[in-house]
């Protein structure tokens, strides 16, 4: 009997200590039913994905609030696809302007939680959007 | 309190009125079953003077500029001098962000507050790769007393005070502002301002990080020791609550946990460095959130006067009454606004700031209402600074001191916020202090619990916010974006590699050096420091030989 | 899959990853891997790591890596984190404290979540231990869930045993039932600069000394203070290593590793054939609705669970 369950990667780039989102959510994805790394602050890119592909995650989930993302997102994306991984899925939320998701979405990103998601509108969009990786 | 005959009357009177609710509810349910602050305590539907029998009026409640300083540290209120209109300011380069303390001193601003970027926060240089992609994003980016020397263009440094939020680097920073002052011919005992430079809530929440507690509170232990000996007129730290709270922590975490912290570090600084409390108390300052829930945050701020004071003379066996003030900075709450239909803000900012003043803070920051999005405009960091003036010149809560002493409600608030408090403190107490309290995970443990539960009942309805979900609205505000471009950290790199390349490279190998020395044999830094500064040794420099010496901070990574 | 197996002994990390992931899953077919990499397996050193939640077991970890890689050796860790009985999710909250390592293509760090398994271990780490080790890593670290005193599941995998304990969280020796305490191969004492230590290490040698230690391996008792004095911490653990990398050589010079190595083929063969038999029964028996059939007699108490297991061994099992 098949047990598939979705791993996430949750990671803070860059030097941007407000976690308190990150947290939240690695509770909440727990709670779902998901299997969540959470890695912490202060990750290089390098590193998140180093991590991502080791753990084998169906998603990586980034937080953002320095306004850094716009270098820091699509690097991951980028580094992803060098390593042909890029069917892992990577979300990522914070502190993301309007005008700045467009970019994001063109670097690879397939959703960016804005404030006042709630936390089962993100889990239930991950049910429904990420299928364990074959 | 009351005389036995007053308590009588209100018991009938109290009786009459409960069998009133009772009939009305019957038959018009309340909206909901509890009511709650923002950080769930329960709220009655009324108080009244049994609430506050118990009370001693002199031990409790008292006089302004009286022990224990419930009603306020000073006897003649704002009417002397209003708090200091200090407005968190940093953005991009020295030289633009000059431009806006330039424009907010004009603006009727009456004290400097500093915002730094995130590499200098984290003492990383502009060029570190750690720096991509942050430079000047969220505050100024300094990493030489030349970035520094364009910071502080044209402002009176012995005339003004200014603030400077940082904490793992904050030696530096404050080496850089002495040198700058010393430079201009300025004495530093004329100088006056406050560096956050407080570890532990960093720890606890904030995790700008870079070596482990106990270093840290060595150095922090060296500026106190230092600013008591030269800089009389220095804040060495500004004991945090804003972050704590900011953190998800409930209105009493903040005011315990930061009180512990303060606490932690006097009982520091009297073990190393042999000082007495009463020599350097006095230059303590503290910093308060102050979030939506008005009357709890007024009660909390009430609550921290008199929990300080009681812990000076009691627990320090301080004798000097300057010793006993609890004086602080406060911040509107940044948690507390919204993306959705930004311009709430304004109103969210301004009962905030009504509550810090009716707390009576010594200095105030307004957020402005874009600054969920991004760093505030001009615009709105305007109307940010106007509320203060608003406050403080048109609505007449200034006219008189402490204008709700003596409300039933207010003071059971604040008893009830102080004992809860004291019970985190002697918790904090039997685990070892802070220090070790951290190294456990308590305080983290607490505000990942608050944190999730908060967003648990925000999810579900059973707190409310505005636009997120009530009264939510599709359309999108369109507001002006301040936005800092690639071309600043360019521009920044360019710079730093101009100084790197004219400075005299092996004297600043050898203040380097001397730092690494006084580090190791345990000697204060601060001179050190500031000869480093001025041979422009740079800001990540300078924390490479503290993580050298003291090794880095591993968070053990708990939530 | 095993295309799979083949890629992880070629030392491709992402397939080994992959694999792991199957094995966890209990994805059909992932066996065909397993069978093509058991002949190449036994090479690696397997040292488990248990103890109570809070001992500080990951940190030690992270700092073994440290003393492991100076030494120019490769190493894969398992991580296990329990799995929530009511949401079926779980916080694997190790790697967090392993971050350094991130970008080191000698360390390979999987954090595994239990699953529901007791005994601190998740089902997969038998197999997992078998794809680290033919990937080619000289050490793998398994680190347990550290529920108390039900560790004793690593004692099945591990070539080496160490029991991390902690002044004042109740470690006291007499309150450790003699499972926990007989598997140790190496005791250490993490956080040493907390009241109590010094009292815990005498219990703990008293322990020992009164125990019988076969094949001539005292345990050593080491006393590791704060991490927070990065220095020392290192330099302790650094003597820690020292003292698993001699454990290793004294199984080897006592011909006891083919010991060890039995302990983890009798479970694996065990969990095999129980999967091999029981787990078809049992997915029989629900997909005919017997199973409901069964559990319903016995809420009316007609009947009792042996009787009913026995009429199915005796429907299934022609030949005992």
């Amino acid at each position: 009997m098949s047990e598939r369950r979705i791993r996430i990667l949750l990671a803070k780039p860059g030097l941007d200590g407000h976690d308190r989102g990150a947290k939240v959510l690695a509770r909440a994805f727990r709670d779902a039913g998901f299997e969540v790394i959470y890695t912490g602050c202060h990750q290089t890119p390098e590193q998140i994905v180093g991590a991502a592909l080791q753990e084998d995650v169906d998603m990586v989930g980034l937080s953002c609030l320095s306004g850094a993302h716009t270098y820091l997102f699509p690097a991951v994306t980028k580094l992803l696809k060098e390593q042909e991984a890029d069917d892992i899925v990577v979300v990522g939320g914070g502190i993301i302007p309007d005008f700045d998701m467009q970019a994001m979405y063109d670097a690879g990103l397939k959703a960016i939680f804005t404030p006042g998601a709630t936390l089962d509108s993100i889990c239930d969009w991950i049910r429904e959007n990420i299928q364990p990786r074959e | 309190m009351f005389t036995p005959e007053v308590l009588e009357q209100s018991k009938t009177m109290k009786s009459k009125w409960e069998d009133e609710v009772k009939k009305i509810v019957a038959k018009n349910a309340d909206q909901k079953p509890k009511w709650t602050t923002v950080s769930d305590l329960e709220i009655k539907r009324l108080y009244g003077p049994d609430d506050i029998k118990d009370m001693d009026f002199a031990k409790d409640i008292g006089y302004p500029g009286q022990y224990p300083f419930l009603r306020g540290n000073q006897a003649t209120g704002y009417r002397g001098k209003y708090w200091t209109f200090r407005m968190f300011s940093g953005m991009g380069s020295a030289a633009e962000t000059n431009a806006r303390w330039h424009y907010l001193l004009q603006s009727g601003q009456t004290g400097l507050s500093t915002a730094f970027d995130f590499p200098t926060l984290m003492g990383y240089d502009t060029d570190s790769p750690k720096a991509r992609g942050e430079c000047g994003k969220c505050g100024v980016a300094i990493d030489t007393i030349e970035d520094f020397q364009t910071l502080i263009k044209g402002i009176p440094l012995g005339k003004i005070s200014t603030s400077m939020t940082i904490n793992p680097p904050a030696t530096i920073l404050w080496a850089m502002y002495c040198a700058s002052a010393q430079m201009a011919g300025i004495g530093l005992d004329e100088i006056a301002g406050t560096i956050q430079n407080d570890m532990l809530k960093e720890f606890i929440a904030q995790k700008t990080l870079m070596c482990p507690p106990d270093p840290s509170v060595k150095l922090i232990s060296d500026t106190v020791e230092f600013g008591t000996k030269y800089v009389p007129k220095w804040n060495t730290i500004s004991i945090s609550g804003y972050h704590i709270r900011e953190a998800g922590a409930t209105a009493v975490q903040e005011l315990a946990f930061t009180l512990r912290d303060g606490m932690e570090y006097v009982e520091d600084v009297i073990k190393r460095k042999g000082l007495h409390v009463d020599q350097f108390a006095p230059r303590l300052s503290f910093f308060f959130n102050s979030h939506i829930d008005f009357f709890e945050e007024i009660a909390k701020l009430r609550a921290a006067r008199r929990i300080w004071a009681k812990a000076m003379r009691e627990r320090y066996n301080s004798q000097d009454q300057r010793s006993w003030w609890m004086r602080f900075h406060t911040q509107t709450a940044g948690c507390s606004l919204t993306a959705q239909q930004p311009y709430n803000n304004v109103i969210r900012t301004a009962t905030e700031a009504l509550a810090a003043v009716l707390g009576g803070t010594q200095s105030l920051h307004t957020n402005s209402l874009d600054e969920v999005l991004c760093l505030p405009s001009e615009h709105a960091v305007q109307i940010a600074l106007r509320t203060q003036q608003i406050i403080a010149e048109e609505t007449g809560v200034v006219n008189t001191i402490d204008p709700l002493a003596g409300s039933y409600f207010i003071e059971a608030l604040t008893n009830e916020m102080e004992e809860k408090a004291w019970d985190y403190i002697h918790k904090i107490d039997e685990m070892g202090g802070m220090v070790a309290a951290i190294e456990r995970g308590f305080p983290q443990m607490e505000i990942s619990d608050a944190a999730y539960s908060f967003q648990r009942q925000i999810d579900s309805c059973e707190k409310i916010m505005i636009g997120v979900n009530k009264y939510c609205t599709e359309d999108k505000v369109e507001i002006p974006f301040l936005e800092i471009d690639e071309t600043t950290e360019k521009e920044q790199i360019e710079r730093l590699t101009a100084v790197k390349r004219k400075r005299d490279s092996r004297h600043v190998a050898d203040c380097l050096k001397d730092i690494k020395t006084a580090c190791e044999k345990g000697e204060n830094v601060m001179p050190y420091c500031i000869e480093a500064v001025k041979a422009m040794a740079t800001v990540q420099e300078i924390c490479d030989v503290y993580r050298e010496v003291y090794g880095e901070y591993r968070d053990p990574g708990i939530y | 899959m095993e295309e799979l197996g083949k890629k992880a002994m070629a030392g491709d990390m992402r397939a080994a990853s992959r694999l792991i992931r199957n094995i966890e899953d209990n994805i059909p077919d992932t066996h065909k891997a397993i069978k093509h990499i058991f002949p190449h397996t036994g090479r690696a050193h397997v040292v488990g790591l248990t103890g109570a939640p809070g001992a500080g077991k990951s940190t030690i970890t992270d700092e073994l890596l440290m003393a492991i890689r100076k030494k120019n050796k490769t190493v894969g860790v398992l991580a296990v984190d329990p799995t929530s009985p009511f949401t079926g999710g779980a916080l694997l909250g190790d790697r967090i404290r392993m971050l350094r390592h991130a970008e080191d293509p000698g360390v390979f760090i999987r954090s595994l979540a239990t699953r529901g398994a007791m005994g601190g271990l998740s089902k997969a780490v038998g197999d997992g231990i078998h794809v680290l080790d033919v990937m080619g890593k000289d050490v793998i670290i398994v680190e347990t869930v550290g529920v108390g005193q039900q560790e004793v599941d690593i004692i099945n995998h591990a070539h080496t045993v160490i029991v991390v304990l902690v002044p004042g969280m109740g470690d006291d020796v007499q309150a450790i039932k003699a499972g926990l305490m007989e598997i140790a191969d190496i005791f250490v004492i993490n956080k040493a600069d907390r009241d109590g230590a010094k009292k815990l290490y005498k219990e703990t040698k008293n322990m020992i000394g009164m125990g019988k230690w076969t094949n001539g391996w005292e345990p050593p008792v080491l006393m590791i203070e704060s991490v927070m004095e990065p220095h020392s911490f290192a330099r302790s653990v650094a003597e820690l290593n020292e003292k698993i990398e001699a454990h290793y050589q004294h199984l080897v010079d006592k011909n006891i590793l083919a010991d060890r190595a039995h302990r983890k083929v009798v479970t694996e063969l065990n969990d095999a054939l129980k999967a091999a038999i029981l787990d078809p029964v049992l997915k029989k028996l629900m997909q005919d609705g017997e199973m409901e059939g069964m559990i319903a007699k016995l809420k009316t108490k007609e009947t009792d669970p042996y009787s009913l297991a026995e009429a199915v061994a005796l429907k299934y099992m022609k030949d005992i």
